[in-house]
């Protein structure tokens, strides 16, 4: 029998069920994994065995009592920016190591709840501020497809512990792309919720109205799965939606898209867009079609201005939200005469660069006399990109597009250029900035071996639409089957 | 924005950040964001000047919650993330000089 690591949530709670394992045996399987081949991946940032242990033989006991539940006993690694009550959560961030969270989030609540096993935690781009966990100032994440290679990011570990089977699922945030573009360059599933759908309480903030929580799994109907157990509304955060769950499980066995509109944005199949990425997206459209899908032409005219919208209103927020760390009440603290000068070298010596960058960016975008210039002004025509998904939603169910213009570039290649890594996000970003949701994919490989990712994008709490089209696709194509040769 | 940007002033704008920089990272970011900033003014193009900003996606406005009274935060485990703490409060520099 296949080691109980390389399994998925559905495969391990159907045989949680039967009695065919326990949690306690998949929590040994996923740490022997993490032992042989984590010292490549570089993932996870920290582990505590022996709680990881213990609550996975709670979960078994909790299952003896006559619990059920898809979650129950499965476990679940976390990007280290979520709060784990007597975990760390240093957002791999110099500035936040030692600091040991004094309460959970609510997704962390609501796992608990569902007796999920909270595994380890997840290595990141500081603060989130990434698109390739190069920015991670506690640890180095290689991709399991080539190890040469970057994961993505900003949920990077989420992604590459997943690829690699040294977790069976991970919870990942997405502000432009931080959970669907590693996904697609590690070969993942991974979906960002609608903005709304998913309590950001206990989430360290980076940009407020774009940060949404999401699953990364090794298949759709896992996505589905982790996706229903965290979302819901709570009064601790006054942005989630007060609206019922829906069972997003509960996936069709047929593989049938008759009676689904399918749009394709010309203006998605951007300029410099790798051949090979597509060449596989247009397969997967033609996949799609012979499901029954009706495929049209829509239009998104302002996606282009996503990047620089995107790089003032996140950089804005995060100047702001990045205040809270000044040294004062929990993390490092460099000592000067006086606050003011204790907060500024705090922060000299505890932001890495990116974070530093972003958050003076942000700061001068929201300054007197350049507000209206800048920040007002991105809101203006963060407004027309909403508009365009609107007027798109008129014309078919969801839309089918690439996650990135190229598969995962090798480590080191755009760290230099600051802009030339933004520019990347062109086709995750828009989803944030209307606040849809989006489904990110496998749908081939590149000649080098690198996993392609297909992006669903659904309008607004339209998650069960890409859900479907996803595992329609997915049930019919075998390309999530597929797994790196690190693995053997 | 082109009205407006006479070029940002980094090691200015640092400072209201409070984050201290060396002078080799004021220059390297100095590029770096005029080139940024430079990309951004492609958002002059759109008229927009009819169109209402968006804050946040959702339609949610004015959320309130009942007024109780609920648990607080361990204040042990606040105190010992305190990086300098005495008789179970927070120390920081003199902030007043008498």
């Amino acid at each position: 029998m296949a080691a109980l690591n390389t399994k998925t949530i559905s495969e391990l709670s159907g045989m949680l069920a039967a009695g065919e394992c326990s949690s306690v045996d998949i929590v040994n399987d996923v740490l022997s994994a993490i032992d042989a081949i984590d010292g490549k991946i570089g993932a996870y940032l920290t582990l505590n065995r022996d709680d990881a242990l213990a609550q996975a033989k709670r979960a078994d006991e909790r299952r003896a009592k006559g619990e059920t539940g898809a979650m129950l006993g499965i476990p679940v690694a976390i990007k280290d920016l979520l709060n784990v009550k007597g975990q760390p959560c240093t957002c791999s961030s110099k500035i936040l190591e030692g600091y040991i969270a004094p309460y959970d989030a609510t997704v962390i609540s609501k796992l608990r709840e569902a007796g999920a096993v909270l595994l380890g935690r997840v290595n990141m781009d500081e603060f989130a501020m990434g698109s390739s966990t190069e920015n991670a100032a506690l640890g180095k994440t290689s991709n399991p497809w080539d190890l040469e290679r970057v994961p993505g990011g900003s949920s990077g570990g989420s992604a590459a512990c997943v690829a690699a089977d040294e977790a069976i699922c991970s919870l990942g945030s997405d502000t432009g792309g931080s959970i669907r573009q590693p996904a697609a360059f590690c070969g993942c599933v991974g979906i960002k919720p609608t903005y709304g759908r998913v309590s950001r309480y206990g989430l360290t903030a980076f940009a407020s109205s774009l940060d949404q929580i999401g699953p990364i799994t090794k298949t759709v109907k896992d996505s589905a799965i982790l996706l229903e157990a965290i979302c819901g509304h709570d009064k601790m955060d006054s942005s989630s939606i007060e609206m019922d769950v829906p069972t997003f499980s509960d996936l069709p066995d047929d593989a049938s898209l008759a009676g689904i509109r399918l749009g394709l944005p010309k203006e998605y199949f951007v300029e410099g867009m790798d051949p090979e990425v597509e060449k596989a997206v247009r397969d997967a459209v033609e996949h799609c079609r012979k499901l029954g899908a009706e495929i049209v032409d829509v239009s998104l005219p302002n996606a282009k201005y996503a990047i620089a919208v995107y790089y003032i209103i996140a950089t804005a927020e995060a100047s702001a939200n990045l205040a809270r760390f000044d040294g004062i009440r929990y993390g490092m603290r460099i000592d000067g005469k006086d606050p003011a000068e204790l907060y500024s070298k705090t922060r000299a010596a505890g932001f890495g660069q990116e974070v530093k960058r972003r958050i003076i960016l942000g700061t001068y975008v929201l300054s007197s006399g350049y507000y209206d210039a800048y920040y007002l002004k991105a809101q203006k025509v963060r407004t027309l990109i909403r508009n365009d998904f609107t007027e798109a939603f008129k014309q078919c169910d969801a839309i089918l597009a690439p996650v990135t213009p190229t598969p995962a570039y090798r480590k080191g290649e755009k760290t230099a250029d600051p802009l030339k890594m933004y520019l990347d996000d062109i086709l995750t970003t828009p989803i944030n900035l209307a606040g849809n949701c989006a489904l990110s994919v496998p749908c081939g490989f590149a000649s080098n071996g690198m996993p392609i990712g297909l992006q669903i994008i659904g309008d607004a709490f339209q998650e069960e639409t890409i859900l479907k089209v996803g595992h329609a696709y997915e049930q019919t194509t075998e390309w999530h089957t597929h797994h790196p040769e690190i693995l053997g | 924005m082109s009205e407006t940007n006479q070029g940002m002033d980094v090691g200015y704008v640092a400072k209201l950040a409070c984050i201290d920089l060396t002078e080799e990272e004021t220059q390297l970011f100095q590029g770096q964001l005029d080139q940024v900033l430079h990309y951004v003014e492609q958002l002059n193009e759109p008229d927009v000047s009819a169109v209402e900003p968006t804050a946040h996606a959702i339609p949610v406005f004015n959320v309130f919650r009942k007024d109780e009274l609920g648990a607080s935060l361990d204040h042990d485990a606040v105190i010992k993330n305190a990086p300098s703490a005495t008789d179970g409060q927070i120390r920081v520099p003199k902030i007043i000089d008498q």
